[in-house]
């Protein structure tokens, strides 16, 4: 399969990655290269097979509605690269 | 040219567990910011989610009582998407095998019909995190103390054809979610939640205009003018030959109108596939079995009883089931002897009132039902007058006191002493010669005041009935 | 006795019978790193003090009873989460995170009296089959400093392979732990998925990630499974197997044992010096009573692009979570939160991992999900229930482990596909979730390492570790 360039663009925003021009034709050629490889799977006969999503056998492993203790807020904050005394800080996001 | 509006909606309704849906942290609302959280919920790198068995219990029940056919193999999916409020920046929802579908659900109108809507799925997911914004730092701060909160969205087909329905649903919503005891559906503080996709169409056309997503509406007047308005809107534009824009609105509850959301930069491809860190969900047929035989009478149903059984009229039937813990609390009453109409008089205005005095929901009452119906025997045998009664309710609601030692203890208990209600009657009757005259004269109004006089000397606690029929007697006797 | 030398089960003994200490042996190790690590680039962390002190602390505390690997110095690959150490996951977008956990596996091991010493290199977010794409530098192997390490787990096989700590515990997603064990001459396993608790393993791909032992020898392995193997309740998809007793159910007996050997691993690309080894392998087995026997697996040829297919479509989504705002790093001269995601994920991620990414997205994304995603799940299905019907057959397979022994160091990068394609041993047992382990046997001409792979049915952990353990014994018999 083709990947144009305005496709990289495309599943860049939604990866949330800026390739620079140069870098999104190189990451084109090479996806492209893969994609084809991956395009081989069309070989293979799937009709009327399941999609298997899990590979382990088990099914509903859940745990009790028992609360315990949350974590110190420090612990979870102190890696953030801006905060303030009790929140995560981001540019403004609220409309 | 007349014109038909459609309507449709998702609704979130948070489940009333006491952990989050993946991770062992408190649901409680409030809570200093971040300080109901952990590795799982906030997204650290590394952490797993591991499925809150209520929540399937929970979503399975709501299911049944929509009338949905529960997936008996179902599985959780990853919706992806990039926002500060989702650490993990994937929503764990639902997808491709949603707990329930095709549900159907009946309800009254105000107008004394009935109205049937179609639920296209019911789905479990978590909520995500609150986010401020700080004006002063120009900053949005974010609070994960929702993110993992679990939720179940109700999406309905486009069945509704006025915001009236649309309240009369959600009404029944409520009460049947409240009933099953899986949410509290409180609007205020965001357990239920509401989007409405509304489009118009000429009457009689089967097909579907261009429908807008509303959010933001957080209240049932609120939803009523947002149709009423949005509606409006539509007609309007093409009628000047504009086109509706499939786009998401906010309504504005100050200026009493919808505007469009600022468009994400982004086309909305949110990538499902299927969760890998939670296996797949299995209800055999017995777990169905066994949570349909633990599914509680709802509350028409418990209506139409209460009117039947007990005699009770519609309203009061209405008032008694307005809320489970309140229908619960009646029926333990009635159970415990009381007649039905008695307790329900006095749960309606007694009850009801000290409840709203000091704030409390029926469910946290502490004034239990053995209470009431020892002070409405104590009224029914004669010791007690209602009055009095009354009083004592009050004295006792808040803590569950002891009635029978309440009474004891003030001196309440009506006099019956037969012997001394005829003395102080005769003793009434030889101090009002002149009362008694007009009585003979035909003034039957001196009977009541030589009553009157008859309670003063008992001080007040002289039973009535026993009072009037000595009155009558020794008068007779004269 | 030269403490380096030692297996890690032995050196659990000497401790226990007092021959030696916990902080000698730590040290020997610290020792050992200090010199080699400016050359091999092993670890990115190392706990020179900070292990010393728990290597007293455990010294004071020592039984006769204490559990084997008790103060044996170790390494953890660097995408283990460790409470309070800096875990990088070897990207630059991790920077300054110290996790407030430590992964339940890491957590076993440390209540099994285990000595941390540091934290080992890798690829990128273990994407990589070379340990080449770590912002860190790349590992070189300890038995040729020209050669890759393998990857992703690199510096848990170099540091093992030089002898810088006596195991070390890796992740595997494809043979990301068979491969580097192979190149650099360990034993390395990936046990069946769900095994070992994968808390606190930062996610590549949650449906193929297994934690795994990288050690000696087999015995080794055996008993550092026996520790961390096991449920846990912080992971649904972990379960609780028959484990515990590995180590002492390793009795070299191989009789009656079916081994099958898949034609299609000794085709095209196979070099002629790893055919012969893993041949001479076989044999090894046979003279211990195993029956070996060759049997066709063709659907084998369709695991490769299965896996990038599905490795790269959850990756995508598990890496979207690194945006500069809970952790790690963020870019500087953001215009707004988009532009801050932006700048930081683009400067944060490497381009291997941005690759693997933007594929991951693309076989998500609308109009191709089914083409590719739903497509590669099928083919998942199928491949899985052609190791089953392979297994009603054979108790074990043996396949090479990778095609050659290590290449030179860049040589692979620049052709990602070929990349890719090394792999072709290695994914499809991570994709029918089963245990495999590298076990080395012998040198090609350059007299760099080959190993074998034996994989096992689902829960067949101690099965191909027995099978291990008595090739070792053969070959040192």
């Amino acid at each position: 399969m083709k990947i144009t360039e305005e496709l990289v663009d495309y599943i860049s925003i939604l990866s949330r990655l800026k390739l620079e021009p140069e870098e999104r034709a190189a990451m084109a050629g090479e996806l492209e290269k893969i994609v084809s490889y991956m395009d081989t799977l069309a070989q293979v006969d799937t009709q009327g097979v399941e999609p298997m999503s899990h590979v382990l056998s088990a099914v509903n492993v859940t745990r009790p509605d028992t609360v315990e203790p949350s974590f110190d807020r420090e612990a979870l904050l102190r890696g953030a690269p801006a905060r303030d005394s009790e929140t995560f800080l981001v540019p403004k996001a609220v409309e | 040219m007349t014109w038909e509006t459609v309507i449709g909606l998702e609704t979130h309704v948070e489940l009333a567990t006491a952990t989050k849906i993946f991770c062992s942290c408190t649901t409680q609302f409030g809570g200093a910011p971040n300080t109901h959280c952990c590795p799982v919920c906030t997204g650290m790198p590394g952490a797993l989610p591991v499925l809150n068995e209520k929540v399937l219990e929970y979503a399975v029940k709501a299911s049944l009582a929509l009338g949905c056919t529960v997936t008996q193999n179902c599985r959780f999916d990853r919706k992806n998407y990039f926002y500060p409020d989702l650490p993990k920046a994937y929503q764990i929802s639902q997808l491709y095998l949603p707990i329930g579908r095709d549900g159907k659900v009946s309800f009254p109108l105000p107008d004394g019909g009935r109205k049937t809507i179609g639920i296209h799925e019911l789905h479990m997911e978590e909520d995500a995190g609150k986010l401020v914004h700080d004006p002063w730092q120009d900053q949005t701060q974010c609070d994960y103390n929702r993110c993992g909160v679990p939720l179940i969205e109700i999406v309905t087909e486009p069945d509704f054809r006025s915001g009236e329905e649309v309240v009369a649903y959600l009404e029944k919503l409520r009460e049947t979610l409240q009933y099953l005891g899986v949410s509290d559906c409180k609007m205020q503080e965001g357990s239920l939640r509401c989007d409405v996709n509304l489009s118009v169409r000429p009457a009689g056309s089967d097909e579907l205009g261009t429908r807008t997503e509303m959010k933001n509406l957080n209240s049932f007047k609120a939803i009523t003018r947002a149709v009423q308005y949005e509606a409006q809107r539509q007609i309007e534009r093409i009628q000047e030959g504009k086109r509706v824009v499939q786009e998401t609105r906010r309504w504005d509850e100050n200026k009493d109108a919808t505007y469009p959301m600022r468009s994400k930069e982004n086309a909305q491809d949110y990538r499902y596939f299927p969760e890998p860190d939670l296996p797949p969900i299995q209800i055999g047929d017995d777990d169905l079995a066994r949570l349909r035989a633990q599914m509680p009478e709802m509350a028409e149903a418990k209506r139409e009883r209460y009117q039947a059984q007990y005699g009770l009229s519609a309203y009061d039937a209405g008032m008694m089931t307005s809320e489970k813990a309140l229908a619960d609390y009646f029926e333990e009453c009635v159970a415990l002897g009381a007649e039905p109409k008695t307790a329900c008089n006095w749960i309606m205005t007694q009850v009801l009132r000290k409840l709203k005095e000091l704030g409390q929901e029926p469910g946290r009452m502490a004034f239990t039902p053995d209470r009431l119906c020892r002070l409405l025997a104590l009224v029914e045998e004669g010791s007690l007058n209602r009055n009095t009664a009354v009083a004592v309710l009050d004295a006792v609601f808040e803590d569950n006191g002891d009635v029978d030692e309440y009474v004891r203890a003030h001196g309440l208990s009506q006099v019956r002493d037969t012997g001394l209600i005829e003395a102080v009657v005769a003793q009434v009757l030889a101090d009002n010669p002149q009362s008694v005259a007009d009585l003979r004269g035909g003034k039957e109004k001196a009977f009541g005041f030589l009553v009157g006089q008859c309670m003063k000397a008992l001080k007040g606690q002289g039973e009535p009935k026993l009072v009037n029929e000595t009155l009558r007697r020794k008068l007779e006797e004269l | 006795m030269e403490l380096l030398d030692l297996t890690a089960l032995q050196l659990g003994e000497a401790i226990r019978r007092g021959e030696t200490t916990i902080p000698a042996a730590t040290q020997a190790a610290l020792d050992r790193v200090a010199a080699e690590n400016p050359q091999n680039n092993a670890y990115i962390t190392v706990l020179g003090q900070q292990a010393m002190e728990r290597a007293e602390r455990l010294q004071a505390a020592l039984t006769p009873d204490s559990p084997p690997l008790y103060g044996v110095p170790m390494g953890l690959k660097d995408n283990l989460c460790t409470r309070d150490i800096p875990t990088t996951c070897a990207s630059k977008i991790l920077g300054g995170f110290t996790p407030p956990y430590s992964a339940t596996a890491a957590e076993r091991l440390e209540e099994a009296g285990a000595v941390l010493l540091g934290k080992l290199n890798m690829d990128e977010f273990a994407m990589g089959s070379t340990s080449e794409t770590s912002c860190f530098g790349p590992v070189k192997n300890p038995r040729d400093l020209e050669r890759v390490p393998g990857g992703s787990s690199g510096g848990a096989a170099a540091a093992v392979a030089a002898g810088m700590g006596w195991y070390a515990l890796g992740s595997d997603t494809g043979g990301s732990i068979r491969q580097p064990a192979s190149y650099c001459g360990v034993t390395g396993m990936k046990p069946t998925y769900g095994a070992v608790s994968r808390y606190g393993l930062i996610a590549y791909a949650s449906s193929l990630d297994q934690i795994g032992p990288l050690a000696r020898d087999a015995r080794d392995c055996a008993a550092i499974l026996d520790q961390i193997a096991g449920a846990d309740r912080h992971d649904a998809t972990s379960v609780a197997g028959p484990y515990g007793n590995v180590l002492a159910s390793l009795d070299g007996d191989l009789r009656g044992v079916r081994v099958g050997l898949p034609q299609e691993c000794f085709g095209q690309g196979l070099d002629e010096a790893v055919e012969r080894a893993v041949r001479a392998f076989a044999k090894a087995l046979e003279a211990r009573g195993a029956t070996v026997e060759e049997f066709s697996l063709p659907i084998m040829d369709y695991a490769v692009p299965t896996y990038y297919i599905l490795a790269c479509a959850e990756a995508s989504s598990n890496l979207a979570r690194f945006d500069g705002v809970k952790y790690g790093w963020r870019a500087e001269g953001y215009e707004d939160l988009t532009d801050l995601y932006n700048k930081t994920r683009t400067q944060g991620f490497g381009w291997e991992a941005k690759r693997r990414i933007l594929l991951g997205t693309f076989v998500l994304s609308s109009g191709y999900f089914d083409a590719y995603y739903k497509k590669a799940l099928q083919v998942k299905a199928v491949i899985a229930a052609a190791y089953r019907a392979a297994f009603e057959r054979f108790d074990l397979l043996l396949t090479p482990v990778a095609p050659t022994a290590a290449p030179r160091l860049g040589e692979s990068l620049s052709d990602p596909l070929k990349m890719y394609l090394s792999d072709i041993y290695t994914v499809p047992v991570n994709l029918a979730g089963l245990p495999g382990v590298s076990v080395p046997c012998g040198a090609d001409e350059a007299g760099l390492p080959i190993g074998a792979q034996l994989i096992g049915p689902a829960m067949g952990d101690a099965m191909v570790l027995k099978a291990a353990d008595a090739y070792q014994r053969e070959v040192r018999a």
